[in-house]
């Protein structure tokens, strides 16, 4: 309706000398390209292309100051018979998995507490982003101290209190490695889905929640069958950008462990990079990086077609 | 129903100044479902910079004894580990350059997302909601798995190890998200200014920058400081691309320059994270409402 009024059409009846130029300037698909023009630069120069490149280099034996020659599937042969490649494999998974699960859990009931009426409540929530705020390399470093083999704080607060007598070799021991770096990364994604999650409890009108205690619903039922429900879109889209995040995560392993001890905390985003740039692989790198292509398509897809459903139940137009 | 029968009784008088239906909790209650895990969860997501600020001001010999001292506290705070940052290595260059490259790929950034955002949403050219769809999705590219083709691009174009290299690529990650939060905010403005505009025979351009621009400004703040975040967090990009120490990043020089195996790094190394943190945190307290909706706005489209 708003369109058909701005068309120049009706101008061009009433004045009758428009020239070519004029109409060029209000056709809306030609301003279009131009207002698109700095985006389409940069997300085409510097990410549509880097793209394809590097699946492109995946195929081939280049190497840092080279260019490499096309051998096909041979990168991707080399890599499933390495066993490095496969626990970097299962390290994301469980990575993946074990925080993304513990993040919800947590971020969802810390959102459920904010969500209640308490003083003080605008500084609580500013003070449970800021972990979200401070740029992830340096609370990474905070984390390497507070998880140091001989002072760590940690290990001196547990012996004080008697539960342990030695120091705890966090980063030195394999599985104790494994779940330093996952509480690190729990801890570092919990603000933004807790803040993310109370967004969307404050959109739920109060009222639903009377109208179920005056039926006699519990506090479970009324989670259950009125939050939840209400929630799950969001929820779903929360829970994509956490798992994506998760899963292609570099900098917290980087600072602490740089994939050690032997191995047992590299994911494929450290272990491509220790291959490409460390030791100038580019191919082999390339090969690990594209190999995270699938893995991420399923959760976009999973959580895409979670939501189509949603709406599709709900009636709503597909906007 | 138990509790509400019992707290029902003692109800009217405190039903007067609780909102909705909180006069169904008693105190005690409140402690341990709401204070009691609330105060637990800060006291864990606070206490990283806790510790970071205080082994920044400890002194040396403090910093290692557990057993002569608590380790908890300081009362001999002492500034060597600060001044030594600021004065004896290049740490107000790399919080300099930081600043320079996060200032800069931001404002590129957000130049070229406020055009995009409003030819999608306003402009409607053909195809708006595929560019729309195709702008999210590289929103979901992450730089992980770009960093080793575009350092190969970086190459080409011979940006590498110039503070260019970081101004041109971290846009990539800028774009989408502000483009996503702007053209909700866009979608807010209502469309008959803009017609009224039309009418009085102002441009495209007149509209944008008169109307929707100054309408927008919370969205824009938002977007700018979310931007900034953004950047001054960026890693990879930082440690892949930039090789010489007088060009790095925060982020980066700290890891790569600090860690020198002095068994005292401790104290510097945490002065240099939480002088890191402290510009981004300082702003996150003026502006925290807008990086709220930030995170929330770009997520509920």
């Amino acid at each position: 309706m708003a369109d058909i009024a701005l068309n120049p059409r009706p101008a061009r009846k009433r004045i009758g000398d428009v020239t070519a130029w004029q109409r060029l300037k209000a056709n809306r698909n030609w301003l279009g390209i131009w207002f698109m023009l700095p985006t389409a630069a940069f997300l085409l120069l510097f990410l549509a292309y880097p793209l394809g490149l590097g699946i492109w280099l995946s195929f081939t034996d280049a190497r840092i100051g080279r260019g490499g020659n096309f051998i096909g599937l041979e990168n991707y042969e080399w890599l499933w018979g390495d066993s490095v490649f496969w626990l970097s494999v299962f390290n994301t998974l469980l990575y993946t998995g074990v925080a993304s699960v513990i993040k919800f859990a947590i971020g969802l009931y810390l959102a459920l507490l904010l969500n209640q009426h308490m003083p003080f409540k605008a500084i609580i929530r500013a003070l449970v982003l800021i972990p979200f705020i401070v740029p992830t390399v340096l609370s990474a470093i905070a984390f390497w101290w507070i998880y140091d083999s001989q002072f760590s704080i940690l290990s001196w607060s547990l012996k004080k209190l008697g539960l342990i007598s030695q120091n705890i070799d966090f980063l030195g021991d394999f599985w104790n490695a494994r779940w330093s770096v996952i509480a690190a990364n729990i801890w570092r994604g919990v603000p933004f889905i807790a803040i993310t999650l109370l967004a969307g409890l404050q959109t739920v009108s109060p009222a639903l929640y009377e109208a179920a205690t005056i039926d006699g619903a519990s506090r479970w039922q009324m989670f259950r069958h009125i939050t939840y429900p209400l929630l799950t879109p969001i929820i779903a889209v929360v829970m994509t950008f956490s798992v994506l995040f998760t899963f292609t995560d570099f900098q917290l392993i980087w600072v602490m462990t740089r994939g050690g001890p032997v191995n047992a905390t590299h994911l494929m985003a450290t272990l491509g990079y220790q291959r490409a740039i460390g030791g100038g692989y580019l191919g082999e790198g390339s090969a690990i990086a594209t190999a995270m292509i699938p893995f991420l398509l399923a959760a976009i897809l999973i959580s895409w077609f979670g939501l189509q459903r949603r709406k599709w139940q709900q009636g709503e137009a597909n906007d | 129903m138990t509790d509400m029968t019992a707290d029902a009784k003692r109800g009217p008088a405190a039903a007067d100044h609780s909102e909705g239906m909180s006069y169904l909790e008693t105190l005690p209650r409140r402690l341990v479902t709401l204070y009691l895990p609330l105060s637990i969860i800060l006291i864990v997501l606070l206490f990283p910079f806790y510790w970071m600020a205080l082994t920044a001001i400890k002194p040396d010999e403090q910093l290692l004894d557990l057993e002569r001292f608590n380790p908890f506290w300081t009362w001999t705070p002492t500034w060597k580990h600060v001044s030594k940052l600021l004065f004896e290595t290049h740490y107000p260059l790399w919080l300099w350059n930081t600043m320079f490259v996060a200032i800069t790929s931001t404002i590129l950034s957000i130049i070229a997302s406020v055009l995009a955002a409003y030819a999608i949403v306003r402009l409607r050219y053909r195809g708006a909601q595929w560019v729309g769809g195709a702008i999210f999705l590289a929103y979901l590219v992450p730089p992980s798995i770009l960093f080793i083709p575009l350092s190969t691009v970086v190459f080409q174009y011979g940006l590498f190890d110039t503070p260019f290299a970081l101004i041109l690529t971290y846009p990539t990650i800028l774009i989408p998200f502000s483009t996503w939060l702007l053209m909700g905010y866009f979608k807010t403005i209502p469309f008959e200014l803009e017609e009224c505009a039309l009418i009085d025979g102002a441009s495209r351009w007149q509209i944008l920058t008169k109307i929707v621009m100054p309408l927008a400004v919370p969205g824009l703040i938002s977007a700018f400081i979310f931007c900034f975040t953004l950047c001054w967090n960026e890693f990879i990009y930082a440690l892949t691309f930039i090789s010489s120490t007088q060009h790095k990043t925060v982020p980066v020089a700290i890891v790569n320059e600090f860690v020198d195996g002095d068994i005292y790094r401790w104290g510097s190394l945490m002065a240099g994270a939480l002088v890191g943190s402290l510009p981004l945190v300082v702003l996150y307290a003026f502006f925290v409402e807008h990086y709220v909706s930030a995170m929330t706005g770009a997520v509920k489209e």
